[in-house]
């Protein structure tokens, strides 16, 4: 929050408070803005959010953590996976969502530390391949798992998945206030969406300025320095994969419920590549630096689709590039560039371990 | 017992193209200690060049023999690689020579996806037709064995560039300078080797051989499309892996080697596992041996070590 | 007096290389124990294999009447033995203060639930990490530098902070691997009287050191080790009139010098 705040241009420096209050303004009345451009709109804003859900938890292993999780999408699948069984027509199971997220929570969790057991002795690159060949496999599972047993309904993925429904109160409903006014569902996604970011970015702020967080630094720096220091680096390596995949597999809950479809499709290679792409833009290692990217390179896309084909269409008479092929050449400059001229992000960290008020009286300043 | 035999010519033919694409990983990696993720894609880019070249030969002289035609189209595609490579090197990788480990990583892959965007851009989304200019129609050595020439193609082909590589790197000056990069750049500058020169050389190598390789698995298919080199790519990485990176020798046995066990696994899969996993989980064996190398055995077949580099 | 560390024959290999071969000796508690030798010795190798780095082929330590572990590094540190290494490996992207806080982790316990809640005990245990660690900085004279990034210091502040960072896991035995290397004449003075402060604070020391005069003029006992075996162990005055030690030094040891 202090981060993000900070991190606004002119503003962030200069009055903290406002900028404080500038973010908090800003979470609240975007999607009534984008409403006024159409629900579309509202429907990105509603994806940014989870994708910002989903560079948070790469970015703590990532970025805290400093291992390379190329099939991070995967824990994303199982989550999505998870709440088609729970609470979909598909078995005729319909858990309530408080059931359903914590299980996702620890099938993820689980997975995440499958995952990592073996893996934890490999150095940075062949972790990134090992990763990737992961989510892979899980997606060519949930691909072929229709047969000789239909699990997962293969390519054609599951439909009519449960809406959130939180305390009585179904959120895939528009509420009717008046005659005229209602509250389109979209927004009440939104706002819980936006509940479930901020309860994260609070959870992973504290975890980084924790014994947990500065292990993961220590460890990212320097893996040998960090066990001489007695820190347990297989112990913490595996706690990261945990809490990321948690976090991929909460994301992924969610990410079904809004949708109301799963699909392989959603959790192809390139999905994780994105997401990596938002945690690099914006800057590893640093909150603000994951939040912002995501929501740049979840947006943009979506504002290039709808200029693209319009200007395309003015200027050459027919479409030249489709909008999917504008995402992936927007996603792969990003990461090349970004590597090339700006290595630590758009909000390069500075990052926090320690809070130095405990040392106010000895007279030690920021 | 035929099938037994089908399965080792399948599995050499596609391990043979995985050898080939392997070695111009193993080359660069022994020499920067860089995955280039990018390396399949060339693969994809050298066939689907040659594609254009063979339409556009088929245009302009229709009555050109097969493998005249097939030759020109290596001869564009081939060097369009090297260029590819070369550019690729210069700008994306080299820059980043001394920066922190993930930081050329993550290059790697946003140039993978790159060139399949371009590539995407350029020749579409769908997936094309390969001419097959060598003949398809199988012939049978032993009685329900079947092989196709291009398949023999394929295995004597790769066979000379393999042959090629290991010569140039054991009996030229370029090889021993390149070998002398490897063990170290430093001391190999102070040698007198322009080290910057020598690792774009083995970037441009590779991506020759990743061409031939993309040419001739199009050929042996039929199709090419933008995505057609991630898969292969990955798979030759894992061959280099499981012969032990930086071994030139380890790359070609890996390839051979997952091409079999990839030939068998897709035959017998339904057997073993009793009918619930069947073909499609094909992929899945690259992975898992990957895997299974890199905690067991890190080093590889004839790997000697793998530094810290890190 | 009562001993602290024994090492008992001690042997390692490296392919057909023998670093370390029957090694045995006995580090009493409160002195500066020296370990010095030629270049390849196997000096940095002992405190591999002392510290978990390494897995001893042969022989074991033990430490306070009790085997130490082999081969896992966090639970040697965890009975009490600390170390720095040769060239400086510091945290590099985290401040001084955060370097030796990361150093206090194996003495403090906070889980993940603790942190998510911030509980009283998660809240105490930050307050007294961040404080304990400000003291030993203000130990080792840097604590002006507390919210600078490690990799910022200079050579002789970063040297510093690596031995406070090994203060901070509260150790028995402080084990320094080479800590003048690269110093100057002042630095190495005062690095002296950090050693000196130490020990006085009963903190048993060892110490590998190229600076014939530092060790000589700082160790009670002095070990010397020649082509992995100890040909040595003595009070320094002893060790400099020793025939072998001398031998070893002038002879074979000194083609290995860089």
């Amino acid at each position: 929050m202090n981060e993000l705040a900070l991190a606004i241009p002119w503003l962030g420096k200069r009055n903290p408070l406002a900028a404080r209050w500038l973010v908090i303004a800003i979470a609240i009345a975007a999607p009534l803005v984008a409403m006024a451009f159409g629900r579309t709109w509202v429907r990105v804003l509603d994806f940014a959010l989870l994708y910002i859900l989903l560079a948070l938890g790469l970015n703590l292993v990532v970025g805290f953590a400093g291992l390379l999780d190329l099939g991070y999408i995967a824990f994303y699948a199982v989550g999505a996976y998870t709440a088609a069984f729970l609470a979909s027509p598909h078995f005729d199971v319909h858990l309530p969502i408080w059931i359903v997220l914590p299980l996702a929570a620890c099938f993820a969790a689980t997975a995440g530390i499958t995952l990592g057991f073996p893996v934890l002795r490999l150095r940075g690159d062949y972790l990134a391949i090992v990763t990737l060949g992961f989510g892979e496999i899980v997606r060519i599972f949930m691909n072929n798992l229709n047969y000789p047993i239909n699990i997962t309904n293969g390519p054609q993925g599951i439909n009519a998945l449960d809406p959130v429904v939180l305390f009585g109160w179904d959120l895939s409903r528009n509420i009717q206030v008046t005659e005229e006014l209602s509250i389109n569902s979209l927004f009440l996604y939104y706002y819980f969406f936006l509940l479930c970011v901020v309860g994260s970015i609070i959870f992973i702020q504290r975890l980084q300025i924790s014994r947990v967080g500065r292990a993961w630094a220590a460890m990212r720096d320097d893996e040998l320095a960090a066990k001489a220091i007695g820190i347990n680096t297989r112990n913490m390596k595996l706690l990261a994969f945990a809490l990321g995949a948690t976090f991929g597999g909460v994301s992924g809950v969610l990410f079904g419920t809004f949708q109301g479809f799963v699909s392989p499709e959603s959790f192809s290679l390139m999905e994780s590549i994105a997401v990596l792409t938002m945690v690099v833009f914006g800057g590893m290692g640093n909150i603000a630096g994951a939040i912002v990217g995501a929501i740049i390179l979840s947006a943009l896309p979506e504002i290039l689709r709808h200029l693209a084909v319009p200007v395309q269409q003015a200027l050459f008479g027919h479409v030249l590039l489709d909008p999917e092929v504008l995402r992936m050449l927007l996603l792969s400059l990003a990461m090349i560039l970004m590597m090339l001229l700006r290595p630590s992000g758009l909000i390069p960290a500075s990052a926090k371990y320690s809070h130095i008020r405990y040392l106010k009286a000895k007279g030690v300043t920021e | 017992m035929e099938i037994f035999l089908q399965q080792i010519v399948n599995g050499l033919v596609v391990g043979s193209v995985y050898a080939l694409v392997a070695l111009g990983y193993t080359m660069v990696y022994g020499i920067l200690g860089l995955i280039n993720f990018a390396h399949g894609d060339l693969v994809m880019v050298g066939a689907l060049t040659a594609l254009q070249t063979m339409m556009f030969l088929m245009g302009v002289a229709p009555g050109m023999s097969p493998i005249a035609m097939l030759s020109l189209s290596l001869l564009v595609a081939i060097p369009v690689c090297m260029l590819l490579a070369f550019t690729m090197e210069r700008l994306a990788y080299r820059p980043l020579r001394n920066a922190p480990r993930l930081a050329p990583l993550i290059t790697a892959i946003g140039v993978s996806f790159l060139l399949q965007t371009l590539a995407m851009i350029i020749w579409g989304r769908n997936y094309h037709t390969f001419p097959q200019l060598i003949s398809t129609t199988p012939i049978q050595p032993i009685e329900g064995v079947f092989i196709t020439p291009i398949q023999i193609t394929i295995i004597v082909v790769s066979a000379l560039m393999m042959a090629g590589l290991v010569l140039l790197v054991t009996k030229t000056k370029l090889g021993r300078a390149m070998r002398a990069t490897a063990e170290n750049h430093r001391v190999a500058a102070l040698m007198g080797v322009d080290t910057n020169m020598i690792i774009a050389l083995t970037f441009v190598i590779g991506a020759a051989l990743a061409a031939v390789a993309g040419v001739m698995f199009a050929s042996n298919y039929g199709i090419a499309h933008y995505g057609m080199g991630f898969m292969p790519g990955l798979k030759a990485f894992t061959a280099a892996v499981l012969g032990g990176i930086g071994n030139l020798g380890g790359a070609m046995l890996g390839g051979i080697v997952l091409g079999l066990v990839e030939s068998f696994g897709a035959g017998y899969i339904e057997h073993l596992t009793f009918g619930f996993l069947n073909s499609s989980y094909q992929d899945i064996f690259a992975f898992m041996i990957l895997g299974l190398v890199l905690i067991f055995k890190p080093t590889g077949l004839l790997g000697e070590r793998v530094s810290d580099r890190a | 007096m009562i001993t602290l560390l024994e090492a008992r024959n001690i042997g390692k290999r490296f392919g057909g290389l023998q670093a370390l071969s029957d090694v045995s000796l006995t580090i009493r508690k409160g002195e500066v124990y020296g370990l010095i030798g030629p270049n390849g010795a196997g000096k940095t190798t002992f405190f591999n294999v002392l510290t978990g780095a390494y897995t001893p082929d042969g022989g074991e330590f033990v430490f306070n009447g009790a085997v130490l572990p082999s081969g896992k590094p966090h639970l040697v540190v965890a009975q009490g033995v600390a170390r720095t290494f040769q060239n400086i490996r510091l945290f590099r992207e985290l401040t001084a203060l955060e370097n030796v806080m990361a150093g206090h982790h194996i003495r403090t316990s906070a889980g993940v639930w603790g942190i998510l809640t911030q509980n009283k005990h998660t809240v105490e245990e930050e307050r007294l990490t961040t404080e304990r660690a400000y003291e030993l900085l203000r130990y080792v004279g840097i604590e002006r530098f507390a919210t600078a990034t490690a990799k910022n210091l200079s050579y002789g502040d970063q040297r510093r902070l690596e031995i406070a960072r090994a203060l901070a896991t509260e150790p028995q035995l402080l084990a320094l691997d080479e800590p003048a290397a690269g110093m100057n004449a002042t630095e190495t003075v005062h690095l002296k009287a950090l050693i000196e402060q130490i020990r006085g604070d009963g903190i048993t020391v060892l110490l590998i050191e190229h600076d014939v005069k530092l060790v000589m003029g700082l160790c009670d006992r002095v070990a010397v080790l020649d082509f992995g075996r100890k040909i040595a162990e003595d009070v320094p005055a002893e060790v400099q009139k020793n025939e072998a030690v001398i031998g070893a030094y002038l002879g074979g040891g000194q083609k290995h010098a860089h």
